[in-house]
């Protein structure tokens, strides 16, 4: 998407369309002579594949929103018209709906693994934070659309998220409830607020697709990090994408549907909850309101301070932290492979964001609650207190002098193999 | 191959953690008041990965239902026509015609030609059910249920068994290794098992417990009182019959299983279809993720990486 183009029509009409709209060039320079690091891990992967999941939940929402009706007395039964009675709405439905964990599980693997290697560190900082934004339009689309079925969960989901707003009635008197009141579009979660519900909930997912667009281009400007966390230096170090990482990345693909169809074809209920299945009622609050899986490690958070607008500054704290990082972390090594210290912090953090992930699945009573605050003192201080302070205390292990060099060995830095058909690295454009 | 052993660990632990929500209790959650009630897990010939219905199951089940269940409760998300559809119990249709005439709830008629809906007396106008016509039950509305009901709703059965799920319990590294064999067997029997558990377990209430009144005492509901008086019991079953009229066994544990197993095709009517066509998919991907490792290999042969 910038620099020197290596493509060349090889047809009059291509050749014509090209000084018009280089669209064919665009393409060819962003996915088929790219170059990617050589020695890119099966982390890498994500990337495609959460461009898969984006893509089924658009397709498969698109479908479903022909039959489903965003209306609090019907929207119910539409869903189990959906599945009953719509052509193969029995497999949609749930595609959807689990579609919605695995676009998760991927997203956390993504997110994950660039703590890890540190691709948040400059010159990818841009990069980074498209990622959080797209991962904050993800999760408002989640929250959006678990209401959408209009169960119990749905509905109390909806008020005890859309009540946090309420908390900012400590702030200015009135305001929380004033902006509650306009979220709701009236004095109770009802139909007004689910029939807008249903309108972001379909407007956001091009949201998140610009975003991603944007995403990429910044990726394709700065050039993929890699597990050496090394900038590619000469053309050794690279491999055009295709074939080759677009075979890899496709082969990942294939793998990461296997769990994906287990759940649709052998457990689709398993990620949700029960009570979704008992209509919404506003009389009836269910006895532990919980929700989808992928938000409990923040709910944890939520519920671990114990005031009300402490939680909630808490938990949009969790996520907001993630913009800063790329100025947070002072190491100058990028990669956790090299650096002792912060591989332990990490993997430290890693299971924090499971405990909390466990915790906020508990009701809201000791010996839990301790155990959430423990762990949330402990994610922030991964962010706050490991990423400054081990940058500086840290010796990172010896870095090899090039990817080459990290997957060839020593005295393998400079020629050693090239690929062929391997672009140019990034220092010549 | 040690980054596909990554991944693989990677999705196992992504398995482990998107399974925290089952932990979640559905409806039967709650301690109940005498204390914790063990769930006791059925065998059910749609569970597990080769699971279809067992089409003489689901016919006496709805037997049971019509004879008992449907005193009190509708069907309402459930259409006659679906009593005769592949993969249900499959009744002649022109048995579940005959039956769908004789449905004593019936559907309200279309206003008549004076533009009238109700009658001379002021009764609704009704017309008779045809298979496309919903399973109703006795009551017209939740005011009505309730007036009848000692102030209790019967709620409609049509989900019920996936509006209800037995929850796990424990420490959490036992917690976490429940959650994790569910996955493995993917049990998703709960509400079958639940509502099994809930129609065996009707007893007389132990002394410390002091009952509400109109209220049944059943330890596997949360709270262990139930409005439901007991539909069911040892000397009060529905006997069946084979189709030669002849008698063909029944008991209360037998009743309570093949109800349990017909709600759960009402509630997941498409479940046979779905793990037959499971089966294909996960075999089609499986090959292709095995021919797609084959040409990357190849691919990346030549390439140290």
């Amino acid at each position: 998407m910038s620099g020197h183009s290596s493509y060349e029509p090889k047809t009059n009409i291509g050749k014509w369309f090209d000084e018009r709209l280089p669209i064919a060039r665009l393409s060819y320079d962003s996915f088929v002579a790219f170059p990617t690091p050589r020695n890119l891990n099966y982390m890498w992967t994500f990337g495609g594949i959460l461009m898969l999941c984006l893509v089924s939940q658009i397709v498969t929402g698109i479908i479903l929103a022909m039959h489903y009706v965003p209306n609090d007395q019907m929207a119910f039964d539409s869903v189990q018209h959906i599945k009953r009675d719509v052509n193969y709405g029995w497999l949609l439905q749930p595609m959807h709906a689990v579609g919605a964990s695995m676009f998760f599980i991927a997203v956390y693997l993504h997110i994950f693994r660039g703590l890890y290697y540190g691709s948040y560190k400059a010159p990818r900082e841009i990069l980074w934070i498209l990622g959080v934004f797209i991962f904050l339009a993800m999760m408002a689309t989640g929250f959006l659309g678990y209401t959408l079925p209009w169960g119990q969960m749905s509905f109390w989901g909806a008020t005890v998220i859309t009540n946090l707003f309420s908390s900012l009635d400590g702030v200015i008197p009135g305001m929380g409830t004033a902006i509650v009141t306009w979220l709701w579009g009236g004095f109770a979660v009802g139909n007004p607020t689910l029939n807008r519900f249903f309108s972001l909930h379909y407007l956001l997912p091009f949201v998140i697709f610009g975003i991603v667009i944007l995403h990429v281009w910044a990726l394709h400007v700065v050039g993929q990090n890699n597990p050496t966390g090394l900038e590619i230096k000469q053309p050794s170090d690279a491999v055009p994408m295709y074939p080759y990482a677009i075979t890899k990345d496709l082969f990942a693909m294939f793998v990461f549907l296997i769990p994906f169809a287990y759940f649709i074809f052998f457990m689709p209920d398993y990620l949700g909850h029960a009570d979704n299945y008992i209509p919404a009622d506003p009389l009836v609050t269910p006895p532990h309101i919980v929700p989808e899986w992928y938000f409990l490690p923040f709910y944890a958070i939520l519920r671990a301070i114990p005031s009300k607008l402490g939680g909630v500054v808490a938990m949009i704290a969790a996520i907001v932290v993630l913009v800063f990082i790329p100025w947070l972390d002072t190491s100058r090594v990028r990669s956790a492979k090299y650096r002792p210290i912060f591989k332990w912090c990490f993997w430290y953090f890693v299971f924090t964001c499971f405990a909390l992930g466990y915790l906020g699945s508990m009701p809201a009573e000791q010996p839990y609650i301790f155990w959430a605050q423990f762990f949330t003192i402990s994610y922030f201080a991964f962010f706050l207190l490991a990423m400054p302070i081990v940058g500086i205390i840290e010796t990172p292990k010896m870095l090899p002098r090039s990817i080459t060099e990290a997957v060839l060995g020593k005295g393998n830095s400079g020629g050693g193999h090239v690929p062929a058909g391997a672009a140019a690295g990034p220092e010549k454009r | 191959m040690k980054t596909i052993k990554a991944l693989g660990l990677a999705i196992a632990l992504s398995a482990s953690l998107i399974a925290s929500p089952a932990v979640s209790p559905a409806s039967a959650a709650g301690d109940p008041a005498a204390g914790h009630f063990e769930y006791e897990r059925q065998k059910w010939s749609f569970g597990g990965f080769f699971g279809k219905y067992d089409k003489a199951q689901l016919q006496r089940g709805f037997q049971v239902y019509k004879e008992v269940c449907a005193n009190c409760h509708g069907l309402k998300r459930v259409n006659f026509r679906n009593l005769v559809q592949p993969g249900g119990p499959e009744f002649p249709e022109d048995a579940v015609k005959a039956l769908a005439a004789s449905w004593p709830n019936k559907p309200l008629a279309e206003p008549n030609d004076d533009g009238k809906t109700v009658d001379k007396k002021g009764n609704l106008l009704e017309r008779t059910a045809i298979l496309a016509d919903p399973i109703l039950g006795p009551y017209r509305n939740d005011k009505e249920a309730r007036a009848a009901q000692n102030g209790a709703l019967p709620p409609d059965l049509s989900v019920i068994a996936s509006a209800r799920n037995l929850h796990n319990s424990g420490f959490w590294p036992y917690h976490v290794g429940k959650m994790a064999r569910d996955i493995a067997i993917a049990y998703q029997e709960g509400g079958p098992d639940y509502l099994y558990n809930l129609l065996v377990n009707y007893g007389e209430a132990p002394a410390h417990v002091k009952m509400a009144e109109g209220m049944s005492y059943n330890p596997a509901f949360p709270g262990s009182q139930i409005a439901m008086v007991p539909p069911l019991s040892k000397e009060n079953f529905i006997a069946y019959k084979d189709a030669k009229g002849q008698p063909a066994g029944g008991s209360l544990q037998e009743n309570a299983r093949d109800v349990s197993a017909f709600l759960t095709w009402a509630a997941d009517p498409t479940l046979s279809q779905r793990k037959a066509m499971g089966w294909q998919v996960l075999l089609y991907l499986c090959i292709t993720s095995l021919l797609l490792y084959i040409g990357k290999k190849r691919v990346w042969n030549s390439v140290p990486h």
